[in-house]
């Protein structure tokens, strides 16, 4: 009884807040399926399907999700997407995973204090950087091309990666490796054979939060990369779905609800292992 | 003599395996190139983007002549810099109250286990999940001159507003400047929660077995136990909540571009105006850089509290 009572508070509280941030993705869900004539008419009610002219059948249409993915560059910038998000989590990967590893294991108290200075590189955001990377792209020849984000989206990730990465290795127990280096094994090799393995949950955690800042990122995106066919999700919706005073809403709400929705069951799969390794860095 | 050299470069293999075992040479070669990486990518375009703001250069050039402090001093007398960055302290200090008392009380009541808690946690982290451009859309249609559904539910449904004259939020300065705080708070929250979280679950279960030996409970546990350890943990989530809002371009220039007649603009989006827009590389330079007294601020006290919750 106690417990059920306990439980009504928590919906009372708790379901108000998931109604107030998801909303705009409700919101999203319902426009992109609706007819123009339902769309623009304030008599409407706007929450739901509306009829129009009586054909109840017909209150709902795919047609400009359709349009969306065959009229528009839409796929080449989900493709873009992909593509940029891939390379950066593998750099990310490459550089992070040994820096990671060494900050838990191999370094003492400069270690730790390395370990918080790279952190802190997270903190000098792409706004204060783009203004001297736009022209410096455009020196090396490498302006409207997706090597130019590779190149530069792992300055966003590598220092939030090497963290995590840090707090999950220190979760590992010494004593496994100790045992492998009694063995004979040499460190690397302990390192590639017995650390790597176990920590693969930690590193899929990574390869998400690292993917999601790529897709994330807007300014970089926005300022680097300039033809229609070359941008990537983040820069291409609202700079070229959106066109002077002309909105296909139906069409941009399927464009931003589509990887929001992705994003999101990703992240909850992973959520739990990420706050682990949030405070298995330095606070712990 | 050919083996010879043969049995030294064998020697010298060995010793540099012996090497790769050292700790002292075996970690610095390792954490070389995230710092190399970091060092190419954000150290020298921030030092060119220092150097950038002492001189006149001028759009899609690297280089300028000395001009010494005077684009930051000029910039006073420009009052839409001064707007922009009074807008960027308004925008970060409101949104992230709301998200500090709004994470304070979701995370307290998503500790616990209960039925559709998986779904609830789904939504409540939609906001974080997706790409800040793309949600920012979102509200673009929520916020809407002519069907914005908010104008509908508060006309149409509950009478509130007049349905032929309704409120122009993204069109009136000051509804733009509440509607981006909204944007922003609703952004971080979920970020804030899951930080918060984190925080609550590193208390170890002997703290609340003590703390119930003692007598302390509800009200009197919240505030002698709970929240002082919570504390170091929530003011990181606080701190980066602030580093995010202050140094995001993307809401403000998908919600309103900085209008109406520059009323909404922010440090961001005036450095790009003038710095790409203009032309003007140097004054823009100059502008995204008052944002950096904020950051080091920010900066020194999370490393004060990250050390700290070190200790403890």
């Amino acid at each position: 009884m106690r417990a059920g009572r306990r439980n009504l508070g928590t919906y009372l509280v708790v379901g108000p807040f998931a109604i107030l941030l998801a909303f705009p993705f409700y919101w999203m869900l319902v426009t992109m399926f609706k007819e123009d004539l339902d769309l623009y008419n304030t008599g409407n009610v706007p929450y739901v399907y509306n009829p129009v002219q009586w054909k109840f059948w017909e209150s709902a249409t795919t047609k400009h999700v359709e349009f969306l993915f065959t009229d528009t560059s839409y796929p080449d910038w989900l493709l873009n997407t992909a593509i940029v998000g891939a390379a950066v989590v593998l750099i990310t990967l490459v550089v992070s995973l040994p820096a990671g590893y060494a900050l838990a294991r191999l370094s003492g108290s400069w270690g730790q204090t390395a370990g918080i200075g790279i952190f802190l590189v997270y903190l000098i955001p792409p706004t204060l950087l783009f203004l001297p990377l736009s022209p410096l792209v455009a020196r090396l020849g490498l302006q409207d091309s997706l090597l130019s984000l590779i190149l530069v989206y792992p300055s966003i990730t590598i220092p939030f990666s090497t963290w995590l990465l840090m707090g999950f290795f220190k979760t590992i127990p010494q004593e496994l490796e100790d045992a492998a280096l009694v063995d004979g094994c040499s460190r690397l090799k302990a390192l590639t054979r017995i650390v790597f393995p176990i920590s693969l949950p930690g590193i899929l955690t990574v390869v998400i939060f690292a993917f999601s800042l790529c897709v994330n990122e807007f300014i970089y995106a926005f300022t680097f990369i300039s033809s229609t066919e070359h941008r990537t999700i983040s820069a291409g919706v609202p700079n070229e779905l959106i066109r002077g005073d002309v909105f296909f809403w139906q069409s941009l709400m399927a464009a931003t609800l589509i990887p929001s929705i992705l994003l999101a069951l990703l992240y909850n799969a992973f959520l739990d292992r990420f706050i682990k390794g949030f405070t298995g860095g330095a606070f712990r | 003599m050919e083996a010879h050299a043969a049995r030294r470069s064998k020697a010298g293999t060995r010793r540099w395996r012996r090497a790769l075992e050292d700790r002292r040479v075996l970690a610095p070669l390792l954490i070389a190139p995230a710092v190399i990486y970091i060092v190419l990518v954000v150290g020298v375009p921030f030092g060119w983007a220092i150097y950038l703001s002492l001189t006149d250069a001028i759009g899609g050039s690297l280089r300028g002549e000395w001009v010494g402090l005077d684009n930051f001093t000029s910039l006073w007398g420009d009052s839409n810099f001064r707007r922009a960055l009074r807008n960027t302290l308004i925008i970060t200090l409101a949104s992230q109250a709301l998200v500090v008392v709004g994470a304070a009380i979701l995370s307290h009541y998503l500790l616990r286990d209960f039925r559709g808690k998986w779904l609830l946690r789904l939504l409540i982290i939609l906001p974080w999940a997706a790409p800040v451009a793309l949600g920012t859309i979102g509200w673009l249609w929520i916020f809407d001159s002519l069907f914005s559904v908010i104008n509908w539910t508060l006309g149409h449904a509950f009478g509130i507003v007049d349905t032929t004259d309704p409120p122009q939020w993204l069109g009136r300065p000051n509804l733009a400047l509440l509607a981006i705080i909204v944007v922003h708070a609703w952004r971080v929250l979920p970020f804030a929660v899951i930080i918060f979280l984190a925080g609550l679950a590193s208390i170890p279960s002997e703290v609340d077995d003590a703390a119930k030996i003692d007598g302390a409970t509800g009200v009197k546990k919240l505030f002698y136990v709970t929240l002082p350890l919570q504390l170091p943990i929530a003011l990181v989530a606080l701190l980066f909540g602030i580093v995010f809002t202050a140094a995001d371009f993307a809401v403000v220039y998908i919600l309103t571009a900085g209008g109406p007649f520059n009323s909404t603009q922010v440090l961001t989006t005036w450095s790009f105006a003038i710095g790409i827009n203009s032309g003007d590389l140097g004054q823009g330079a100059a502008i995204s850089l008052y944002l950096f007294p904020l950051l080091a601020v920010v900066s020194i006290a999370m490393l004060f509290f990250a050390k700290r919750a070190q200790v403890s």
